[in-house]
């Protein structure tokens, strides 16, 4: 079905132009979505000689945050994140660099103006590279919302104003998603910030709440704290769901101990009211059912994120959502054959899957390849002071699917040589290997916390991906010295009860 | 049957551990990391720390700090060795013949032992060439973590990786380094990989005098610093230079330490050129004496490979295995200022192993997101992969230059023992933003000459 362009404006209410200012063009490809995914894919297709066009737009935030091209990793995600966990983790080497000689005077103070600046003039280059790749790549980029008029129609409302009627032969959503905010608890949506916000707040965090038990939430924990914000963090219940609770905990305990993050565990806001001075002043409630009050400069929401699929006309499409939002497919297929959708709004998000998802599928919707994404063991690193990665099940979920009388899990806590010198506690550096108990004992779940975290796990995850086992582990040579070694030096077993704390060498 | 297990040490100045412990891997690691903590310090200021322009560096403090931790070393393995009831001598050792040693201690004191079998584990210690004033004034790596002094403007001779290291760190430190070379860098490396170590150091404060050797050093003013005069000219020139500077650093290779121990009594083989004894699955030509570790010809100078072939060695004698160490796909890692991690072939040993036409190399520069807002050297890090195109692209070598790499590289060895394929690299999902994600995505060949900087996210 194709409306007119005057029931197009009728539908949604805007300001009708005139017929002959709204154009019409036809492509291969359009991709709904200017992030990872969407990128990656419309960048795929067009090397594969297809038309493509790119639509991306950010709604902005409620205290009014917007961003350029590149989607949340860029903009609001992994970049920004990296960056400010880097920022503390210098924090913390200007501690360190006294115990190795390094005549450091006693307290350094950190602007967080400088550090804002330097993070956003970095974003803003990768925003000026997706534009560039794209114009290279002779992918059409609007700058604009997209709504879908039906299956093959999408119209476009750009950011100066003009539309835009794109028909399409294939389609491809990528919208991702956005901070949920509680609606319930009153002064949210108000006064408080997200995600969305924090990576470009103009004025210091001051003395900051973080809402949530998120890796989001205990990530912007670990860097504010470091950075010298007084950080408290409110959970309902647990801390990283889904992930090894085990690992978890140690992530937790070394936030709350070493790293000096109040955690207000089991409880939950009931309001934010700002007061005359611009403080929040946050009523809760703890797990007892006690009211709280305090006050705090900076109130951040990390509760859960959500696709971005209810405002953008899929109702006039076949297109079926499940109840969370998340387009209901398989393989990046949505339930209309030529519509798909790739990154957060398929599966879990992370930028690596939604990257490789979206070529494979560029390569399957034009018929370069029968290559599906493979979304079991994705490896996965949380940036917190001390960094956690994993690939593979969790310890419950081993369990729960193998069962524990055919588990052996093999760990140890270890020092890295370089806190030796600087007096850090290591108490929290922890290795656990899940595996199979019969036969070459294959490996079912690798976790680590430790410095570098992510760069010790890669290679790892390759490994996992050959099908790892025990065996293989214990007959690899270690590099010596490094952390990573102590991963392939494991050989106590949770079993024996013997106390798992290793020497170096 | 009681089985006593004697360990026998040279005396030295050191306590137990050997090289890696006490004046190797160790202390180097430490000494590297306060180079590094330096860059951070630097690099602190544009992620919006106030750090003060210029940070002075204590040589005093750190080398104490490293002493420490090497003496909570040498303690741990007495413990441990009491621990396991195994006597140990600290004495000169020698053979009397094949299945009896003497003993020598600090007190003069004379022991002799007689043992069903022997395993020697000498190890090495660095060569002095035979220069004028070298054995009065220059140092090696046994001197160097222990210096009383700061060691000043300083000279490394040699393209070693222990000289690449120490000359890396010390400049780090903030001191004057020059790195004198013979001819190429890194000898048995991939040379692409240690061409770039070169031209990073160099880029980032560390002088090379390539192709000279020394021909004396003299004293100059004594002190603690001292000030000395090396002579040396070009390998194709006889006119002589000179350099001034405090602290001579030899590190032109390391000998066996298998000459004066007596071996001739017991009939033991060894390699005349370079002293070392071959040996089969670890056991020499007289059957009851076995050599591991870096005195064993044909094995790895590297401590985890001597642990692994101790630890195996003793399981197969005495207990029920029958497990040889695995000498394959061993990887290593020079901690030069940018780390270098390598595992399996190099390109050269690569093209002459499987032939050119059957390798494929893919490779890929990449900046670390942390130098993007450091405005650290955008073209420095690098990674390539060698794979074997007549055995389904299996991954046969494996090169990282960037920071962390030996991080990085451990799982990648795992993963080559593993059988990784190209296709095992290319469906694993990067963490990101990490280095080692470079990897999951390399898919630009040598061959193709494409353009191979990699852009961020």
């Amino acid at each position: 079905m194709t409306l007119k362009t005057s029931e197009v404006a009728n539908l949604w209410g805007w300001a009708t132009q005139s017929n002959s200012q709204i154009t019409s063009q036809s492509y291969d490809l359009v991709v709904i979505g200017g992030g990872s995914g969407g990128l990656a894919c419309a960048k795929e297709a067009a090397s594969l000689d297809k038309k493509v066009a790119v639509l991306d737009f950010v709604k902005p935030s409620p205290r009014g945050s917007v961003w350029g091209l590149g989607g949340t990793c860029v903009n609001v995600g992994c970049i920004p994140k990296k960056l400010m966990h880097q920022a503390a983790l210098m924090g913390q080497a200007t501690e360190d660099a006294k115990h190795y000689g390094w005549q450091v005077p006693e307290k350094i103070e950190h602007s967080w103006d400088t550090l804002i600046e330097a993070v956003q003039n970095y974003v803003r280059s990768l925003n000026w590279g997706h534009r560039v790749q794209l114009n290279e790549k002779k992918v059409q980029y609007y700058n604009g919302w997209g709504m879908f008029l039906d299956d093959h129609t999408i119209h476009a409302k750009l950011k100066d104003g003009k539309e835009e009627i794109l028909h399409a032969k294939n389609i491809v959503i990528a919208t991702g998603m956005r901070p949920r905010y509680p609606s319930e608890i009153s002064g949210a949506i108000e006064h408080c910030i997200s995600s969305d916000d924090i990576f470009s707040l103009r004025k210091p965090p001051g003395k900051t709440l973080i809402v949530g038990g998120s890796y989001v939430a205990l990530e912007t924990a670990g860097f504010l704290q470091g950075l010298g914000f007084p950080t408290t963090v409110m959970v309902r219940s647990i801390c990283l769901r889904g992930f090894d609770q085990q690992m978890s905990g140690l992530v937790t305990d070394h936030l709350s101990g070493e790293v000096g993050v109040d955690i207000l565990w089991k409880s939950v806001p009931l309001s934010v009211n700002k007061q005359t001075d611009d403080s929040l002043t946050v009523r809760w409630r703890d797990e007892s059912c006690k009211e709280h009050e305090d006050q705090f400069d900076t109130v951040l929401f990390a509760i859960g994120r959500d696709p971005q699929t209810r405002n953008i006309g899929l109702g006039n499409t076949g297109v079926q959502l499940a109840p969370n939002g998340k387009i209901v497919g398989f393989a990046e297929q949505s339930s209309v054959s030529h519509i798909y959708a790739v990154g957060d709004i398929l599966q879990g998000g992370k930028t690596p899957v939604a990257i490789k998802a979206g070529k494979l599928l560029a390569h399957r919707i034009f018929g370069a390849s029968e290559k599906y994404f493979d979304y079991s063991s994705v490896p996965t690193t949380v940036f917190t002071p001390l960094e956690f990665s994993s690939v593979g099940l969790s310890e419950e979920s081993a369990i729960e699917r193998f069962g524990e009388e055919n588990l052996e899990v093999y760990h140890s806590f270890y020092t890295p040589l370089e806190f030796t010198v600087s007096s850090r506690p290591a108490s929290s550096c922890y290795i656990k290997a899940i595996c199979e108990k019969k036969g070459k004992q294959e490996i079912l779940g690798l976790h680590l916390t430790g410095p570098n975290a992510g760069e010790i796990m890669q290679g790892f995850a390759v490994a996992f991906r050959c099908g790892l086992s025990f065996e293989d582990l214990s007959e690899s040579c270690g590099i010596h010295p490094t952390s990573a070694e102590e991963i392939v030096k494991l050989n106590i077993t949770k079993s024996s009860g013997e106390d798992p704390t290793v020497s170096g060498c | 049957m009681y089985l006593s297990v004697v360990l026998l040490p040279f005396p030295i100045q050191w306590g137990l551990g050997g090289t890696c412990v006490n004046v190797g891997c160790i202390p180097k690691k430490l000494m590297h990391q306060a180079a590094l903590l330096g860059e951070a310090l630097k690099d602190s200021k544009n992620y919006g720390w106030e750090t003060p322009e210029k940070v002075q560096h204590n040589w005093d403090t750190l080398k104490n700090a490293v002493q420490d931790h090497i003496g909570s070393l040498n303690w741990n393995y007495r413990v441990q060795l009491r621990d396991k009831s195994v006597t140990y001598i600290n004495g000169y050792a020698e053979f009397t013949d094949r299945h009896t040693i003497k003993t020598v201690n600090k007190r003069n004191k004379v022991q002799t032992f007689k043992a069903e079998k022997i395993l020697l584990a000498t190890g090495m210690r660095p060569r002095y060439p035979d220069i004028p004033g070298v054995k009065e004034f220059a140092i090696t790596s046994d001197d160097l973590f222990s210096l009383r002094y700061c060691p000043g403007k300083t000279l490394t001779i040699g393209a070693s990786y222990v000289s690449l290291e120490c000359a890396g760190f010390l400049t780090g430190m903030g001191l004057d380094v020059t790195v004198m070379v013979r001819s190429i860098l890194l000898r048995g490396f991939d040379q692409q990989m240690a061409d770039m170590i070169g031209t990073y150091m160099e880029k980032h404060g560390t002088h090379f005098l390539r192709k000279c050797v020394p021909t004396r050093i003299e004293q100059i003013e004594e002190g603690t610093p001292p000030l000395l005069r090396v002579y040396y000219k070009k390998t194709d020139d006889p006119q002589e230079f000179s350099i001034d500077v405090n602290t001579v650093l030899m590190a032109i290779g390391r000998d066996a330490c298998t000459s004066e121990i007596g071996l001739e009594k017991t009939g033991v083989l060894t390699n005349p050129k370079n002293g070392k004894i071959p040996v089969v699955n670890e056991q020499t030509n007289v059957p009851n004496i076995y050599a591991i570790g870096d005195i064993m010809e044909g094995g790895h100078e590297l401590t985890p490979v001597a642990i692994e072939a101790g630890k195996l060695l003793s399981r197969r004698l005495y207990g029920d295995s029958s497990r040889q160490c695995d000498y394959i796909n061993v990887p290593t890692t020079v901690f030069t200022p940018l780390e270098y991690g390598a595992i399996g072939y190099s390109e050269e040993d690569a093209t002459d192993t499987f032939g050119e036409d059957n390798i494929e190399v893919y490779h890929a520069y990449f900046q670390p997101l942390e130098y993007t807002v450091a405005h650290r050297d955008e073209a420095g890090c690098y990674g390539k992969i060698i794979c074997n195109k007549a055995d389904g692209d299996r991954v046969v070598g494996f090169h990282i230059l960037g920071p962390n790499a030996g991080e990085i590289t451990q799982g990648y060895a795992v993963a080559m023992k593993c059988g990784a394929t190209k296709e095992h690299f290319d469906t694993t999902i990067g963490i990101h933003p990490t280095c080692s994600e470079v990897f999951t995505t390399m898919d630009v060949t040598k061959a193709s000459g494409l353009d191979v900087t990699t852009t961020g996210c």
